[in-house]
């Protein structure tokens, strides 16, 4: 993934804090054997090592010296990558030669060309089988047997010790059989020879295949990786020079040219374009960038070239943040795995019980040949009972349907919010911010006669320049538009929850709703009919007075994000109840409410009383979601079953709330709903299919249809079922990289 | 004959429960000072059990030795720390543990297992 030549490693040291960090890095790596350059960089805290010293050895020398490294990971990426190769490869030409040997004793036996065991020559040809399996079961499955022994000491059981176990008693029944074939009654002196090698055969096809299908499970991740370009275009002492991305440092001014991937996050300072964010966003429209605006690396510049100014490199980038997100949420786990995790850990034990009691109830009541019957019946409960596809079941699931909703631009942050998504009853979106845009605009401009717009304005603005209500800065937005001077004021006073008071040019004027105008002693005439229309269509009114003269009214409203109404509509499909939370007035609320459909809204809360707004949806029995911008909105977040918070992609607080929505849209908690349900139903079919797997199997291959239909299942059946079992957990678990919400 | 063949089978369960039930020593290590290196191996990890001391820094420097997929992943039940794990590299997870308690920590499948005492 790096441009590192072969010779080259790059170690990652978290607690290089300091620029003296570096010397002393620099110089205790120097001195070690086998080191010829050295090269750290304090910006992105890595070290790249040139020389034939072991990783080993440099991790080693940086931890004697009191520092934290380890190998910087897109560099392991492609090496695992490389490793997991070899070993599928491994897998399959082990599985060839087990199953050779094995095909071949069985196509030998069926033919019935094989001499009397009891004979000589039959002793000779049955000897070299049981040597011939035995390489097998030590070349093929010979990790088996040294994993079950190692489990085995530290008073652990796991899936090795299963099919160490099974197959060894096989070869071992065998073996004694060829040995001494005169111990055994003539019924009773049959060999398993094919059987010990098939299934190991199986078991390592079955790994190969599972290996190759969990693969795909992480492409979303490979896909976000492969966001990040390896160069970066960067101007250094005035000339222009390509450098790999992990050289770029914070403050470097980076070129970018139509078509080409922006390297790291910054500020753009000359030029403007389009860029496409989709891959972080799922937003599918390229966003307009100007001077001033931020921009995330790994999306792509569509059109322009421009320069801009990195800000956040390496580590510190929106996307490497969201990678190491979706990496850390793969790997959570939601209440529904818990109870398969606890199966899991007593399983094995339980199924070596079973086996043996198995082995006493055909001993005991079964019919003759009795040892045949109950060497064939155990190994078979041993094979078949493997675990893989319970403990797989739920993790496979999350990985894929984690990844998948990144996709859509909706990071999860935990396996439970997966899982609680899916099971919501409804849903409060804070108003502002949320369904609306956030940034409030003048919509109506309503002057008295004797007054012009741009007066009303002018005064309004003069006034707000002093206040940092969101209300204001449209205000003051309103006169930039019209090109208007605003003069000082005098005094300035802000009357909470009423509006303002100040001097302009000596006179006092008044800001705010009709309460301040009503205790002021202004009397507002029409103005008010007009304020309750401009209320109902969504507008706030701010009435504006100059020596208690009334001068007019202005109607800010926030406009509605284009597509809140339809989102609003998938989430009210799905059977969930919207609820719109607000501090707005009653009228306001209920106009902006109508107009995007909600089931219900509540108006007039303060930030502080919204959590307990959530509190109280739960308490009549609703699993609730907030859905917020993630800073005001935190306590109520937090609160609520599943907290949503509305981000960017360079929103560093994407770690505040359960589940962070990379596009503004509302669409991204249907997107979230749907795929968790998806993500919820096929690790319920996983669980279903690997309990109902385990718990039917594993009587069948007990044998407790012989008394009934005369069936017993062959230990050969059973280790391909076994082996399946995880390849179909982890392939359905795959089917959801096709789902779209 | 009948009788040793069952005495022998209910001693074998017997055995099965006290060895892999009852008798719980494993293979254990403490986290005093820096960092200490687990080696996963084999379907296990050795040390399979961790003694930490809550509030302070612990570094767990795995070295996956397995090629089976099964070891690639550690997850640490309770206290929301994963990591994917290379072959044949150290991989150094450092974290505070914060809540006094047992937690467990398994491969993705639950067959790899060990237990983190925050004392």
């Amino acid at each position: 993934m790096t441009n590192t030549p072969q010779n080259s490693k790059r170690l990652y040291v978290s607690d290089m804090s300091c620029a003296s960090c570096v010397d002393k890095i620099e110089s205790a790596l120097k001195s070690t054997p086998g080191v010829d350059d050295v090269a750290v960089n304090f910006a992105d805290k890595t070290a790249s090592i040139t020389g034939a010293a072991s990783e080993d050895l440099l991790i080693q020398t940086i931890g004697d010296i009191g520092y934290t490294a380890s190998m910087a990971d897109d560099a392991s990426d492609s090496k695992r990558e490389n490793q997991e190769l070899l070993h599928y490869r491994d897998l399959l030409k082990k599985t060839v030669i087990a199953a050779v040997v094995g095909l071949s004793i069985l196509a030998a036996m069926l033919a019935g060309i094989l001499p009397d065991i009891s004979s000589a020559s039959g002793r000779v040809v049955y000897g070299i089988m049981s040597i011939l399996s035995l390489f097998v079961l030590s070349y093929a499955g010979g990790r088996f047997f040294t994993g079950a022994l190692k489990s085995f000491k530290n008073h652990s059981a796991n899936m090795d010790t299963l099919i160490a176990i099974g197959t060894g008693v096989a070869w071992t029944y065998s073996t004694f059989v060829v040995l001494f074939p005169g111990g055994l009654s003539e019924v009773a002196r049959h060999v398993y020879f094919d059987t010990a090698t098939i299934i190991i055969a199986f078991i390592n096809l079955g790994s190969a295949l599972e290996m190759r299908a969990r693969g795909k499970t992480s492409e979303a991740i490979k896909r976000l990786i492969g966001l990040q370009p390896k160069t970066a275009r960067v101007v250094r002492e005035g000339e222009e020079i390509d450098i790999p991305i992990e050289e770029v440092i914070q403050g470097d001014i980076v070129r970018v040219r139509p078509g080409e991937k922006i390297p790291v996050d910054g500020e753009i300072t000359q030029g403007s374009s389009h860029v496409d964010e989709s891959m972080l966003t799922g937003e599918p429209v390229p966003v307009s960038k100007k001077v001033g605006d931020e921009i995330v690396g790994g999306s792509v510049n569509k059109s322009g070239s421009f320069m801009f100014k990195a800000i956040r490199i390496g580590k510190d980038t929106a996307l490497s943040q969201i990678i190491d997100m979706v990496r850390k949420a793969q790997n959570t786990k939601p209440a529904i795995g818990r109870l398969a995790d606890k199966v899991s850990s007593i399983f094995v034990p339980t199924v070596l019980i079973i086996a043996v009691l198995t082995m006493l109830a055909w001993f005991n009541f079964g019919p003759d040949p009795k040892l045949t019957y109950m060497l064939v019946t155990t190994v078979a409960v041993l094979i078949i009972a493997c675990p893989c596809a319970l403990g797989l079941a739920t993790p496979i699931s999350v990985m894929v349907g984690v990844g998948k909703a990144a996709e859509y631009g909706v990071l999860i942050r935990k396996g439970d919010a997966l899982q609680t998504a899916g099971q919501l009853t409804t849903v409060v979106l804070d108003k502002t911010g949320t369904i609306t845009e956030g940034k409030p605009v003048v919509t109506a401009l309503e002057p008295k006669d004797g007054t012009s717009e741009e007066e009303l304005i002018k005064i309004a603005a003069s006034v707000e320049q002093n206040s940092e209500h969101p209300l204001a800065e449209a205000v003051i937005e309103a006169s930039k538009e019209k090109n208007l001077e605003l003069p000082e004021i005098g005094s300035f006073e802000a009357i909470s929850g009423h509006g303002v008071k100040a001097n302009y040019q000596n006179k006092t004027v008044l800001l705010g709703n009709s309460k301040l105008m009503k205790d002021s002693g202004v009397n507002l005439g029409e103005l008010l009919g007009r304020s309750e229309e401009l209320s109902k269509l969504g507008q706030t009114v701010i009435f504006v007075s100059l020596d208690q003269e009334p001068l007019g009214l202005i109607g800010i409203s926030d406009p509605i994000k284009s597509d809140s109404k339809d989102a609003i509509n998938r989430l009210q499909e799905k059977g969930i109840k919207v609820v719109m939370l607000t501090g707005d007035n009653r009228a306001t609320a209920g106009a902006v409410a109508s107009l995007v459909g909600v089931d219900d809204f509540i108006a007039e809360v303060l930030p502080q009383d919204k959590a307990n707004e959530i509190i109280k949806l739960q308490q009549m029995g609703e699993k609730v979601a907030m859905v917020g911008d993630g800073i005001n909105d935190a306590p109520a977040l937090a609160g609520a079953d599943v907290g949503f918070a509305i981000g960017t992609g360079t929103d560093v607080a994407i770690e505040s709330a359960d589940i962070t929505l990379m596009r503004g849209s509302l669409n991204g908690v249907a997107d979230a709903v749907s795929i968790s349900k998806a993500t919820l139903g096929n690790i319920k079919e996983n669980l279903l299919g690997a309990f109902g797997y385990n718990t039917l199997a594993i009587p069948i291959a007990a044998g407790v249809l012989y008394p009934f239909i005369g069936v017993l299942l062959s230990p050969i059946i059973a280790g391909a079922a076994m082996a399946l079992s995880s390849v179909t957990v982890v392939t359905n678990a795959n089917r959801l990289r096709w789902f779209k919400p | 004959m009948g009788i040793i063949v069952n005495l022998i089978g209910l001693l074998l369960i017997a055995f099965v429960v006290w060895w892999f039930w009852i008798y719980k020593k494993r293979s254990e290590a403490r986290a005093d000072s820096g960092a200490l290196d687990v080696i996963v191996d084999s379907g296990v990890y050795e040390p399979s059990v961790i003694y930490a001391k809550s509030g302070q820094a612990l570094t767990l420097r795995f070295l996956r030795k397995d090629s089976n997929p099964c070891s690639e992943k550690v997850l640490f039940s309770g206290i929301d720390v994963s990591a994917d794990l290379p072959i044949d590299r150290p991989y150094e997870l450092s974290f505070i543990p914060q809540e006094k308690g047992e937690f467990e920590f398994a491969c993705q499948m639950g067959m790899y297992r060990g237990k983190l005492i925050v004392e």
